[in-house]
């Protein structure tokens, strides 16, 4: 599971650099992010881009990461590609994040 | 060890005679085995003339229900063994999943998601199934389950 930390105008920037979060890799992701997402900045951005296919398992970890995070903290969204943007919409989930279009906008909010 | 596929590839509700699935797998209910097989799937599609809106629906559907066969009706088994066929036929992709598995709870899919609180953690699979298949049916057979999806292409 790649997932590249980078901190970015005051917020932590995980890249996801795999093409698929799904079943066979779910409980890694949530596992790894819970690594890095542990006592970081409060806005966490989640860079999707590269991401070609989310299961509703991979749903489930995105979801559990924000939960784990706990109060107080953000999980943001960015440059979910079609397929899984599609996901997020169609279990209304995308009601429960903020889904910025593309890692760009999202930085142009950095510190917001 | 191998199983015969539970349901006749070619049989009731799969088209007239001579109409063979274009793709048949029979692979391990496993998460890497599931996703290598919805790769092969993906490029069957690819090769038919199919875009990427397409293929990725497709995709969601089959990986929702390949899942729920290997964390549901083959939960504590792992040898299970899953048995895909998909046609094509007018604008849409028949598919036939079959395995050996316990039954569906209550016989049927589930009725809705269940609500888990305002943050639910799973129940997603046939919320995704039923929003983008144009049918499913499901039956119990004995020693196993069939479903049959439709999912329309383009």
């Amino acid at each position: 599971m790649q997932l590249r930390p980078e901190t970015r105008g005051g917020a932590l920037w995980v890249i996801v650099e795999e093409p698929r979060i799904d079943a066979a890799v779910a409980i890694q992701f949530k596992d790894r992010m819970r690594e890095i997402a542990a006592g970081g900045p409060d806005r966490v951005v989640l860079d999707l881009s590269q991401v070609g296919f989310l299961d509703s398992s991979g749903l489930g970890a995105v979801v559990a990461v924000l939960k784990l995070m706990g109060e107080g903290r953000r999980l943001e969204l960015a440059g979910l590609t079609p397929t899984v943007e599609k996901v997020f919409r169609l279990t209304r989930m995308d009601s429960v994040f903020t889904i910025h279009e593309s890692p760009e906008a999202a930085l142009g909010e950095a510190g917001a | 060890m191998t199983a015969r596929p539970l349901c006749p590839l070619a049989g009731a509700g799969q088209g007239g005679p001579g109409a063979a699935p274009a793709l048949v797998l029979d692979f391990a209910a496993r998460p890497f085995e599931v996703r290598r097989s919805l790769a092969t799937v993906a490029r069957h599609l690819t090769e038919a003339g199919l875009g990427p809106e397409t293929r990725g629906r497709v995709e969601i559907v089959l990986a929702e229900a390949l899942n729920n066969i290997v964390e549901h009706a083959y939960r504590g088994q792992p040898a299970g063994r899953v048995t895909l066929a998909l046609r094509r036929e007018g604008g849409l992709a028949r598919v036939r999943l079959c395995d050996h598995g316990a039954p569906m709870p209550d016989g049927a899919p589930p009725a809705r998601a269940p609500a888990r609180g305002t943050l639910p953690e799973g129940g997603f699979g046939w919320t995704l199934i039923r929003a983008l298949s144009a049918r499913a049916a499901y039956r119990r057979m004995t020693g196993g389950n069939c479903l049959d999806l439709e999912i329309a292409l383009g």
